[in-house]
């Protein structure tokens, strides 16, 4: 891992934290329950790490772990996606 | 080539989680933004498969059908009263997959630095923090564990020295790389011993904020996690995440008028005071259903403050069936929303919606107190600390400083409540004593059902 790597990698994080705040600033109390199961279920990307991981059968020990990670994760990505739907669609019917 | 198609897809997938957050924070576009969001995530799915490293794809399939099995069975049976402890356990599942992401990333790389070892370290200790933290939040939650502050005499220096060991074991892992596992499962222990510290110490009600603190420690995690695999479509989600967290964070803070380092800190100061002032300043003066019922049938603006109560008794439904009995009643029904009401952000807005309450009709709180003078009757279903005067008129008491719903201006208030025991905070309510307040006790669930009886009748 070269130094390099790191800027560049850390160049990307602090754009994307600025990102996030301007994005999320003004969010009504409303939506706060689904902002937050939604955006965890993005924090499940760690399953595609978890994929590669678990991949890599010549690695067992690695391949294992990975499995291990990728279980969690998608659980925390289909979850969360699921559930945030359930409760905006209960919010989305008495617009009508 | 491809790795490129993979980097375009990450590309197009980054896109869709900027646009689904973005949406995801508006009303009117939420569940397309959501969609997006899942979307990009399917994809991201996808091309991660085309990863040419990946030898085998029977253990990726065998734990992507078992995780969505099990995340669809949990988001289709949990209640809505459940959210608090899903979203707990969901955030504690992200941070334990960035645990053993870390962890199986040091059995692959074959040059590890100094820089490797940090990035797995830090991969490592938030995956673990955010694992066990959440993992006793959602105990707390589901009231698996008391919810009550749990602190160990001197915790704050047993805290500083967990963090001490931390930083020198993080150190060792770059100095004896041979031992590099045994370090790193001693260094996830110990960090996530301090996660659980750290959230047995804080109270029930303060649970909104710790959730949306984890929620962006789950973030955090995927952010390291995406350091120690070197993706950036992960320190971008990541980022993404942590950031939102912190700002529903900075939102519960301001609503609980405590700066956001003692939230952050908690294990290191000691938490709030508990000492009360225990003089009554009266008696509380109860009130019959029947009688509530009379004041009820004249009342022609009424406004209800929902609090956790409301969701122990699982009295939201009930609550929508008393208001359409009196908006039939040519009432009009608002709904006062304190920001930290529940036990996590928005929790009451998702209990009302659940049983069919406009969203239209809830305010927050500055419009709610804006509108106090013209209001009949306030009820006040299981709130109790988010109506205290005392945080508005007392200097003395532990809440001074947070603002409340000012319901005790309304003409009349009705508190439907167990028993005079007092709020998480362990405070006197002294809005229990005023003049213009009636004390409705029992189940509020039940209470509930014998009012709207009573309009049932009169129909």
């Amino acid at each position: 891992m070269d130094i390099a790597t790191i800027i560049l990698m850390a160049f990307v994080l602090l754009l994307a934290i600025f990102l996030g705040f301007e994005l999320i600033s003004k969010v009504p109390s409303t939506l706060h329950t689904p902002l937050m199961s939604g955006s965890n279920a993005i924090s499940g990307i760690t399953l595609l790490g978890a994929m590669t991981l678990a991949g890599k059968t010549d690695f067992p020990f690695a391949a294992i772990l990975g499995f291990i990670a990728l279980v969690l994760a998608t659980i925390n990505v289909v979850g969360g996606y699921m559930v945030t739907h359930r409760m905006l669609s209960m919010f989305q019917k008495k617009g009508n | 080539m491809a790795s490129i198609m993979i980097s375009m897809v990450y590309l197009i997938a980054t896109f869709l989680f900027i646009l689904g957050l973005k949406w995801l924070g508006k009303p009117d576009t939420a569940v397309k933004g959501n969609r997006y969001s899942a979307i990009g995530m399917g994809l991201a799915v996808v091309a991660t498969l085309f990863e040419q490293d990946i030898l085998s794809f029977t253990w990726i399939f065998a734990g992507l059908l078992l995780g969505s099995a099990i995340g669809y069975w949990i988001a289709q049976r949990v209640k809505m009263t459940g959210m608090p402890e899903m979203v707990a356990l969901l955030n504690g599942l992200g941070g334990g997959s960035s645990l053993f992401v870390g962890l199986a990333a040091t059995q692959v790389e074959s040059m590890p630095n100094v820089l490797f070892w940090i990035v797995i370290a830090f991969s490592v200790i938030i995956g673990s923090i955010t694992l066990t933290g959440s993992f006793i939040a959602w105990g707390k939650l589901a009231e698996k564990i008391p919810s009550k502050p749990f602190l160990l005499p001197g915790q704050k220096w047993i805290s500083a020295a967990l963090v001490a060991i931390t930083l020198v074991l993080t150190v060792c892992l770059s100095l004896f790389p041979d031992i590099a596992m045994d370090t790193l499962l001693a260094i996830a222990c110990i960090a996530g011993l301090l996660g659980m510290l750290s959230v047995m110490s804080i109270g029930g009600g303060d649970m909104p904020v710790v959730i949306s603190l984890l929620n962006s420690y789950s973030g955090l995690a995927a952010c390291a996690a995406g350091f120690a695999t070197q993706n950036t479509l992960l320190i971008v989600a990541g980022a993404l995440v942590g950031a939102s967290g912190i700002i529903l964070t900075n939102i519960m803070c301001k609503a609980m008028n405590r700066p956001l380092s003692n939230v952050l800190f908690s294990g290191f100061q000691s938490t709030k005071v508990t000492t009360l002032n225990d003089q009554t300043q009266g008696t509380a003066q109860p009130i019959t259903a029947d009688d509530a019922f009379i004041v009820l049938e004249a009342a022609r603006q009424v406004l209800i403050v929902p609090g956790y109560g409301m969701a122990v008794a699982q009295a939201q439904h009930m609550v929508r069936e008393l208001t359409e009995y009196l908006e039939a009643n040519g009432c009009e029904v608002r709904f006062a929303i304190h920001p930290v009401a529940g036990r996590m952000p928005g929790h009451m807005n998702v209990l009302l919606a659940e049983a069919n309450i406009s969203y239209d009709l809830l305010l927050d709180l500055e419009d709610a107190n804006a509108t106090m003078e013209t209001i009949d009757v306030g009820i006040v279903i299981g709130a109790n600390d988010v109506v205290n005067p005392d945080a508005r008129d007392n200097s003395e008491s532990p809440i001074y400083g947070m603002p409340i719903i000012n319901i005790d201006s309304a003409k009349t208030v009705l508190v439907l409540k167990r028993s005079m025991s007092k709020g998480f905070a362990g405070i006197e309510n002294p809005l229990f004593f005023k003049p213009n307040v009636r004390m409705l006790f029992g189940d509020a669930k039940s209470s509930l059902q014998t009012l709207a009886g009573e309009f049932k009748n009169l129909g």
